[in-house]
């Protein structure tokens, strides 16, 4: 039994080194193959807003991407939040355990198995008309667009997890506030948020990782224009699109280029999810 | 235990793996395959030649559409037998590769400038309008200078919107290669390229993709490549050509473009071309092979059978197939041409096209 112990542990070791490697592997490739873009642009890649790819006069800068990137998942988030808090609390808590919640529950669970081509598909046939006929943009592609179809690929995310959290808030506490007086709302304000407020958070941070990467319905629906976006009904590109778009066909300083805005988008999933668990810290 | 031993088992299969990619080098087989990998664009027609041939002659063949850098950067590496690309390679290219690198040219393709305007179908367009439309300085479609040209059609007024490739493509660069030779503003301002740095419009990935944003959107024109283009319920522009004559893209259209003077190693664009009765963005697409065939151990049998491959691909049967999927094929005089190309193909030093006929 001894022995068997000392494989697991081995085993165990062993998957999560290879874990570590891999990673390790993914920064030092990225890093090794940005040096020539950072080197020729030094830092002015990260600010600049140029993306020239013409033979004899490259120039290349991220910060439209950059831009598109974070302007299209922070602008889902909040489009996400509210409608993945409030799917949460009505399986969790005002329908708990009856069908409709079961239903619910599974119907949102659906929305993470769908391909993101058939989004972006739905995005480009269905909803890209109603932003037409509101008059919001001329053709219907852009940031804003863009967004929405995020919004509800990121809401599965959101809703699973913080539903978990919200039913293991320990019943005695919600029966104490109830047998005070308590209404349903404070109850929640008072008793359920407080005590579930790091997981809820957790879960949104996981949603907007997921968003932040996300590629194929984002490159369908946001006009993929390499200019820093105007405002939210403009086109622009992300990260992960402009990769996905031009790495086939770059070579040289274009595909240094591309493997920087990669390296980027690695730190900023990174950051994000720093930030994420500094706030759990803070408020649990 | 049982347990543990199942968690092994992923180990014990990638250790396994590992030796034995080790020893294929070595085993010699007596199936020759050829693997192949590049431009995106012939790609309907390489499938069906590459399965045809493989079907009727038993060599296993696969073909990657990656892209064109993607085929050049395979050739370079030598992890494929030839590359595909629809852009000849530069002189920066054609010195990053180890040994030096032969074009064929396989089939001949256009772009097409498409529309999409209810209640028009015909449009014509001169290299002016090209210009001002994709430069972005026309913006309505019931433009003075659109309407002028084309007397008797109902243009609307409303807004133009450019529609361009998001990706790295070939088409991006006949149709920017086209346009740099009749616009000084464009050569100044964009320049040529297989991805450029567009000043208006919208993006959209793939010739599929162009086409989709086309056809669903009223008021716009954007460029996708003729063999797409064809097989689709799709309006498309005649242009007006070098001679001045209006020119729809069509089979016959785009093989003219090549009458002109073409150089024996076959690496020139012929976009623009002097030709009265061509369709101006015409353009070959090219598979890249090294002229010295003995590198990396392959056998002599592996170059005679990729010669004899690429003899058939440019002649007769292989380019019946091209035109069957809407690419025009090459005139005689350019097959000739490519076959002697492959004439000075070698093996160590010898001529692989010799060797072919004796087995």
């Amino acid at each position: 039994m001894m022995n068997s112990d000392r494989l697991t542990k081995s085993i165990l070791f062993l998957s999560s080194l290879l874990l570590l490697i891999v990673t390790a592997g993914i920064v030092v490739s990225l890093t090794g193959g940005a040096v020539p873009a950072f080197r020729e642009f030094g830092l002015k890649f990260i600010v600049t807003g140029k993306w020239d790819p013409t033979a004899g006069r490259e120039v290349y800068g991220a910060l439209p991407f950059i831009a598109g990137t974070l302007m299209t998942s922070f602008l889902a988030l909040l489009i996400c939040v509210p409608l993945a808090f409030s799917t949460s609390l009505f399986i969790s808590e005002y329908f708990r355990d009856t069908k409709m919640a079961r239903v619910l529950g599974s119907l949102v669970d659906l929305l993470a198995g769908i391909p993101s081509i058939v989004y972006g598909l739905w995005g480009f046939y269905a909803l890209r008309p109603v932003i037409i006929r509101l008059g919001l943009s001329d053709q219907g592609f852009g940031i804003f667009t863009s967004s929405l179809i995020l919004a509800i690929m990121i809401i599965p995310y959101a809703t699973s997890l913080s539903t978990e959290i919200i039913t293991m808030v320990k019943p005695e506490l919600k029966e104490a506030a109830y047998s005070l007086g308590a209404t349903k709302l404070e109850v929640i304000r008072n008793v359920i948020i407080p005590n579930a407020r790091s997981g809820i958070i957790a879960s949104y941070i996981l949603a907007l990782g997921r968003a932040l990467g996300e590629t194929m319905a984002v490159t369908m629906l946001i006009g993929n224009s390499n200019v820093i976006p105007r405002g939210i009904f403009s086109t622009g590109n992300t990260m992960a699109s402009i990769i996905a778009n031009q790495f086939g066909e770059a070579s040289g300083l274009k595909l240094s280029a591309l493997i920087a805005i990669a390296l980027i988008l690695f730190l900023i999933t990174g950051l994000v999810n720093g930030i994420g668990k500094l706030i759990i810290r803070k408020v649990a | 235990m049982k347990k543990l031993l199942f968690l092994l088992i992923p180990f014990l299969l990638l250790a396994s793996c590992g030796g034995n990619s080790g020893k294929k080098g070595s085993s010699a087989s007596e199936k020759i395959s050829l693997t192949a990998a590049g431009a995106t664009f012939p790609m309907p027609f390489y499938n069906l030649a590459f399965k045809k041939y493989s079907d009727d002659h038993g060599i296993v063949m696969t073909y990657g559409g990656i892209g064109s850098g993607g085929g050049i950067r395979s050739l370079t590496d030598k992890v494929v037998d030839f590359g595909a690309t629809d852009a000849f390679l530069s002189e920066k290219e054609d010195s990053a590769m180890q040994a030096e690198v032969v074009h064929i040219p396989t089939c001949m393709g256009a772009v097409v400038i498409a529309y999409k305007l209810p209640g028009v179908d015909s449009l014509r367009l001169t290299p002016a309008l090209l210009e001002g439309i994709f430069l972005g300085n026309i913006t309505r479609w019931n433009d003075q200078k659109l309407t002028s040209v084309n007397p008797g059609v109902k243009l609307p007024d409303s807004k133009i919107t450019v529609v361009y490739r998001s990706d790295g493509s070939g088409t991006t660069y006949i149709f920017s290669d086209y346009m740099s030779k009749i616009s000084s503003a464009w050569k100044e301002k964009i320049g040529t390229g297989k991805s450029l740095n567009w000043p208006t419009g919208i993006g959209a990935k793939g010739n599929p993709g162009v086409a989709g944003t086309i056809s669903q959107s009223e008021g716009s024109i954007g460029y996708i490549g003729s063999e797409y283009a064809f097989a689709q319920k799709i309006n498309y522009a005649s242009l007006q050509n070098s001679s001045g004559k209006f020119v729809k893209p069509d089979i016959q259209s785009v093989s003219n473009a090549a009458k002109g003077e073409i150089p024996q190693d076959t690496k020139t664009m012929v976009t623009n071309s002097p030709d009265p009765d061509a369709y101006p963005i015409s353009g070959f697409t090219w598979i890249i092979l090294y002229r010295e065939q003995s590198y990396n151990n392959r056998s002599a049998k592996q170059a005679q059978e990729m010669v004899k491959f690429l003899e058939w691909l440019t002649g007769t049967e292989g380019q019946a197939i091209a035109a069957s999927v809407n690419y025009a094929p090459l005139p005689s005089e350019v097959s000739t041409m490519a076959r002697g190309v492959l004439n000075t193909i070698t093996y160590n030093g010898k001529p692989v096209a010799g060797l072919a006929g004796k087995n």
